[in-house]
């Protein structure tokens, strides 16, 4: 339960650790919530390590209605997800995080680390993906911007170059008519999820007009599944009987579910069922609310708020 | 130690051992400690092992069960998640260094004790040290809250019963020593921990170290 021999640089820019990845086998070391107990184990033995926790001015937070949420590299779970601006702007972002690990482990874990580790069962991704959210990554090569949609190739895997460092991620804010929720179970509340679902539901006029939903260890890995055929139409102050079985029906075909050694796939497809009809229900009832809170983009940055 | 021999020295270790070492100077209980050590040792050995202050307890080693939890400048995290490299210029506090120069307990140790909050006392470092930083942003928790709070550490041996009723008591002591009326906001939840459930000798609210 040791790592093994590394080399270990503690850059202080950007620009220097961008120089120390180029050409070597290493990584980067965030918040090392994930990293360090897979260099422990011996899952991973990297020959350098880039450790950015030394760099400056790395972890800002910055919020508008305008661009959304831009966290940096180095702000933690514990910080996004107490910063009033960025729950003003995407309430979805700082709800999710506290569904991230414990307190302890949220004070040193990295936002933007959880999703460039790319791990299925973790909630940030599935959230990035729902939002058409984005990475921007930084090499000696320059930066470029990658989508959620484009970001994740398969579990612990991302088309992150082995050179380029994440230095920051965005989501949109949430707009009025568009409502979101999130809902996971876990054994012991901050564990990792047997199952999570996120849902993204916009509202017209009281009537749903599209619903998409993102999976926590299920499904295919950064997929996303449309519901909107399946509730598209409905009323969201139906009776929710009916509703809740369609969808429940729906997920349970739609989405595959894995045993491993917490659950059975079938257990797991049960919470599947159960988890998307609420989740979605809620999300729905969180856009028809928002078009009496929410104030509108126009108002926002017209500084009324 | 000036740097020439510094550097000397961390070339000889590289020949020796084929690995690379590395320096790291910071507070360790307001202490201020410069160590060499593998590049690759973690945060808990280099403190345990270096340094010898053996209450930082390591158990899963892979940030599960919360008996490594020091806390870098105030806040709770795992010792075992971290490198010893990565501690460069901070000031970490260990379970000893929650205690006064005086030798009085830390409320949450002194509640420890009222409430009988252990029983091998092998994960109650890091549920001290984490219970401790809670406090400073929660003086007066629910029982909820007081769940929440450590529900990120695994005890093998007390049914967290008491470890809960410590988290309230030590709440109490707190205030009390702050000069404060020790019952807090949700005064039936520190009473009932403390009355009902709890099975070890318990002092009456002041405690030990608050009589002392
Ligand atoms: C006990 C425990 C419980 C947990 N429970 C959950 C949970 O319920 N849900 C959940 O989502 N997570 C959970 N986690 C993981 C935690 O959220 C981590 O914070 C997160 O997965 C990784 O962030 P980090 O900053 O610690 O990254 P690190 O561990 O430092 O790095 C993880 C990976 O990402 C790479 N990386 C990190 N930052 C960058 C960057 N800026 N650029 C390029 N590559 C980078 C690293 O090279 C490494 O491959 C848990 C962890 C523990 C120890
Ligand atoms: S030893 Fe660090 S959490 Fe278990
Ligand atoms: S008292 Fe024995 S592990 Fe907690």
């Amino acid at each position: 339960m040791k790592p093994s021999p590394l080399k270990y640089h503690r850059p202080r820019s950007i620009e220097e650790a961008c120089e120390v990845l180029a050409g070597v086998d290493g990584k980067v070391l965030a918040g090392g919530q994930s990293l360090i107990p897979m260099l422990s184990m011996r899952l991973a033995a990297p020959g350098t390590l880039v450790d950015i926790t030394g760099i400056d001015r790395l972890d800002s937070i910055t919020a508008s209605a305008e661009s959304g949420v831009t966290f940096q590299a180095l702000a933690t779970h514990a910080s996004l997800a107490s910063n009033p601006g960025a729950n003003d702007v995407q309430p979805l972002l700082g709800r999710t995080l506290q569904l991230v690990a414990h307190a302890t482990i949220r004070n040193r874990g990295t936002t933007v680390g959880s999703i460039v580790h790319a791990d299925p069962s973790a909630e940030v991704p599935a959230v990035l993906v729902l939002l058409d959210g984005s990475v921007t990554v930084q090499s000696v090569r320059g930066r470029r911007d990658i989508a959620a949609r484009d970001l994740f190739l398969g579990p612990l895997e991302s088309s992150l170059e082995p050179d380029e460092i994440a230095i920051s991620a965005t989501v949109p804010a949430a707009r009025r008519g568009v409502g979101t929720a999130i809902d996971e179970i876990a054994r012991r509340h901050g564990d990792y999820a047997l199952v999570g679902v996120a849902a993204r539901v916009e509202v017209e006029d009281g009537v749903v007009t599209n619903a998409r939903v993102t999976y926590v260890s299920a499904g295919e890995f950064g997929e996303v599944i449309d519901y909107t055929d399946v509730i598209g139409g409905a009323s969201v102050s139906d009776d929710r009987d009916p509703l809740w079985n369609v969808l429940s029906e729906a997920a349970r075909k739609r989405v595959e579910t894995e045993a491993d050694i917490h659950a059975t796939a079938r257990y797991r497809s049960q919470l599947v069922a159960a988890l998307t009809a609420r989740v979605v229900m809620a999300a729905a009832r969180d856009g028809a609310l928002s078009l009496a809170t929410r104030p509108s983009t126009l108002r926002v940055d017209a500084g009324e708020k | 130690m000036t740097n020439r021999d510094v550097e000397t020295q961390l070339s000889d270790l590289m020949a020796e051992t084929g690995e690379q070492h590395v320096v790291v100077s910071f507070t360790l209980n307001g202490t201020k400690q410069t160590i060499i050590v593998p590049a690759r040792t973690i945060a808990s050995d280099a403190i345990r092992h270096n340094l010898r202050q053996t209450g930082t307890h390591v158990g899963c080693e892979h940030g599960v069960c919360g008996a490594c939890t020091i806390l870098l400048d105030g806040k709770p995290v795992r010792a075992c998640l971290m490198l010893a490299a990565s501690l460069e210029g901070q000031s970490v506090t260990t379970v000893e260094g929650l205690v006064e120069p005086d030798g009085t307990l830390h409320p949450v140790q002194q509640a420890f004790m009222d409430c009988h909050g252990l029983q091998c006392g092998f994960c109650t470092p890091g549920f001290v040290t984490t219970i401790a930083a809670f406090l400073e942003e929660n003086d007066a928790p629910t029982q909820e809250e007081a769940t929440e709070a450590i529900a990120g550490n695994i005890c093998r041996c007390t049914g967290y019963q008491n470890i809960k009723a410590s988290v309230l008591r030590a709440a109490e002591i707190k205030r009390e020593r702050a000069g404060e009326f020790p019952l807090g906001k949700d005064d039936e939840s520190s009473r009932a921990a403390l009355e009902g459930k709890v099975r070890g000798k318990t002092n009456p609210v002041g405690g030990r170290a608050g009589r002392a």
